[in-house]
């Protein structure tokens, strides 16, 4: 199964996903298969799709990390919701839970949005793209060791949303300004306040990735 | 967790109008400010309608008349950095690059800007205010600081919380509306509705109506467009104080236009005072003076929110000193 390798290197990092909580989310309906799945281009690139009942668990297929998972869920469940209690990809943080704090950040088709406001529903068809998912096997992806080598966190709560703003913005640009590094991750607060490090670490990535 | 509702994503405009048609449906563009209100249970909804699955929906296209349309899904970013908008309509781009932060810029869409709900703390918190069929409005004694200086009609003093619609308004946009009895355009000027003559609806949408775009007519000559907002802070943030300009140059003499503040009022807030201050006029120290004046002449602050005077002065004589420049 694809997504034990995943899990492995998650421990290692710390990232946290708990075999239990995956074994636990796996017996809600989460079941993770390798459907030939191919990932559409943005916008959303979503199909049409019948009236699911309210309260019901659909079911719908979502791309994450470049695997396709067939899952269960109710119309009313958010994409966050989903990536952390069904997928077990805890990496995902949810601080506010409405819009205002960036903790939940993640890449849709390569573009950064709030899983937040995102309903799981919304995103089938779409490429997500969490923080676990810049892992290259067991290596840590450039932008997020930039961030450890800047030692661009604290408590580390805002850091995987500020990781994946980063991570969009250098898909779109590779070579940003200060500017645009800044106003790259002006939808992620961070309470400790490691901002300097955070555009530091963010121009260090745009750097190593060119390389 | 948000209460419970269906969900359908139609592949058809007809069959989207045909689901909105039963009672609690309303429309899922981006979702960033429907997700907000459900979970903040200030709407009462039984199915989300996403028209997502709308192809017909996306995008920027020139029309024959040398205009564009904006379809209704068109996200804010793709608003915002379109290089036919910068290059003709750079209101508009202006005022999309400061709706909220790059992440939900990037979800939510130029339909669901002008459809969004008010921001007022009353209306968000469990207070059962006039807009959501109570009998009382908060705002007047309590805490007024980000409520509106206009056209409140002592009834409702929300400010209107999007930074696209006066730009639209300004550059004379037409909104596209498909529904039940079929196709109609609203002068942007003429969508939002004021507390006086309807509190419990931001727009003029009637049952199962859906916006499907915007339509901004043919640059005319000498046209300058700009928008400017100011801020308690740099990421994201509402307006305190704002305005769209968009006025056509005869040489150094302004010929016509708009001048719509936002922050103000219920709506996108025209300025005839302003308009009237410097069309026919070149933009002299003496004019700039004059509309800065004229801009809160007519103004009604609540207690908290009187500073707003002195902002729209700044922010009116700022803007036309750096339009009169090109
Ligand atoms: C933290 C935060 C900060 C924000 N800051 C700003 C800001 O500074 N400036 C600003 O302008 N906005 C701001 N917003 C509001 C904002 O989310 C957006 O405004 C966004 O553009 C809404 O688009 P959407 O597609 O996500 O709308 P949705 O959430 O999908 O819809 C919003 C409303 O409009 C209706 N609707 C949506 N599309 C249509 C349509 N095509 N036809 C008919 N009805 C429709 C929905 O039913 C809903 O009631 C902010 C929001 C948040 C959460
Ligand atoms: S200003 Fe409007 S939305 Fe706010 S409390 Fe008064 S009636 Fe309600
Ligand atoms: S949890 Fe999504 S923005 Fe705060
Ligand atoms: S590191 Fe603690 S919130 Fe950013």
């Amino acid at each position: 199964m694809k997504k034990k390798q995943s899990i492995a290197s998650d421990h290692r990092r710390g990232w946290s996903i708990s075999r239990r909580g995956f074994l636990a989310s796996a017996g809600t309906g989460a079941v993770a298969m390798a459907v030939s799945g191919r990932i559409f281009a943005s916008p959303m690139g979503n199909k049409e799709t019948a009236e699911m009942a309210p309260d019901v668990l659909s079911k719908i297929t979502l791309h994450v990390n470049g695997h396709p998972h067939d899952l269960l869920v109710e119309p009313r469940w958010t994409l966050l919701h989903v990536l952390r209690e069904t997928l077990g990809l805890t990496g995902t943080k949810e601080g506010c839970g409405r819009g205002e704090c960036g903790a939940c950040t993640v890449l849709i088709n390569d573009i950064p949005r709030y899983a937040c406001l995102t309903l799981a529903v919304e995103a089938e068809g779409a490429a997500v793209t969490t923080v676990e998912g810049l892992l290259d096997g067991e290596t840590l992806g450039p932008v997020q060791s930039a961030f450890v080598e800047e030692d661009a966190f604290q408590c580390g709560y805002c850091t995987p949303g500020q990781i994946m703003s980063v991570e969009g913005l250098l898909r779109k640009n590779p070579d940003p300004s200060m500017d645009e590094i800044r106003m790259a991750v002006s939808g992620n607060l961070c309470r400790c306040g490691a901002y300097s490090h955070i555009f530091k670490a963010a121009a260090s990535a745009a750097k190593n990735r060119r390389k | 967790m948000m209460p419970s509702f269906s969900y359908v994503r139609p592949g058809t405009l007809q069959e989207a109008v045909q689901h909105l048609s039963a009672k609690g449906a309303v429309v899922h563009g981006g979702g960033t400010d429907l997700l907000t209100c459900l979970r903040e249970r200030i709407v009462d909804v039984q199915k989300v309608v996403s028209i997502q699955g709308l192809k017909d929906l996306y995008g920027v296209k020139e029309t024959a008349g040398g205009g564009l349309r904006i379809g209704a899904l068109t996200t804010i970013t793709e608003v915002a950095e379109h290089p036919v908008i910068r290059e003709r309509y750079p209101g508009l781009a202006q005022g999309a690059a400061e709706v909220a932060s790059p992440p939900l810029r990037n979800q939510g869409t130029i339909g669901g800007n002008l459809c969004q709900k008010p921001r007022c703390w009353y209306f968000r918190g469990d207070f059962h205010c006039l807009r959501k069929g109570g009998d009382t409005c908060y705002a007047p004694f309590g805490e007024n600081q980000f409520h509106a200086i206009f056209g409140s009609g002592d009834i409702c003093y929300i400010v209107h919380p999007s930074d696209t619609a006066p730009c639209l308004s300004a550059l004379n946009a037409e909104i596209e509306i498909a529904g039940p009895a079929g196709r109609r355009l609203l002068p942007a000027a003429e969508f939002h509705v004021l507390p006086e003559d309807y509190v419990m609806q931001e727009t003029w949408l009637a049952p199962g109506e859906i916006l499907t775009a915007v339509r901004l007519p043919p640059p005319p000559p000498g046209l300058r467009s700009t928008y400017r907002k100011v801020r308690a802070r740099r990421s994201w943030d509402f307006a305190l104080a704002g305005v769209a300009l968009a006025l056509q140059f005869d040489g150094d003499r302004v010929a016509g236009g708009r001048v719509v503040l936002s922050g103000a009022a219920p709506v996108p807030w025209r300025s005839r005072p302003v308009e009237d201050a410097v069309i026919g006029k070149t933009l002299d120290r003496q004019t700039i003076a004059a509309a800065a004046q004229a801009v809160v002449a007519d103004a009604e602050p609540l207690a908290k929110n009187a500073y707003k005077i002195p902002l729209f002065r700044g922010v009116i004589e700022e803007e036309l000193e750096r339009i009169s420049r090109p």
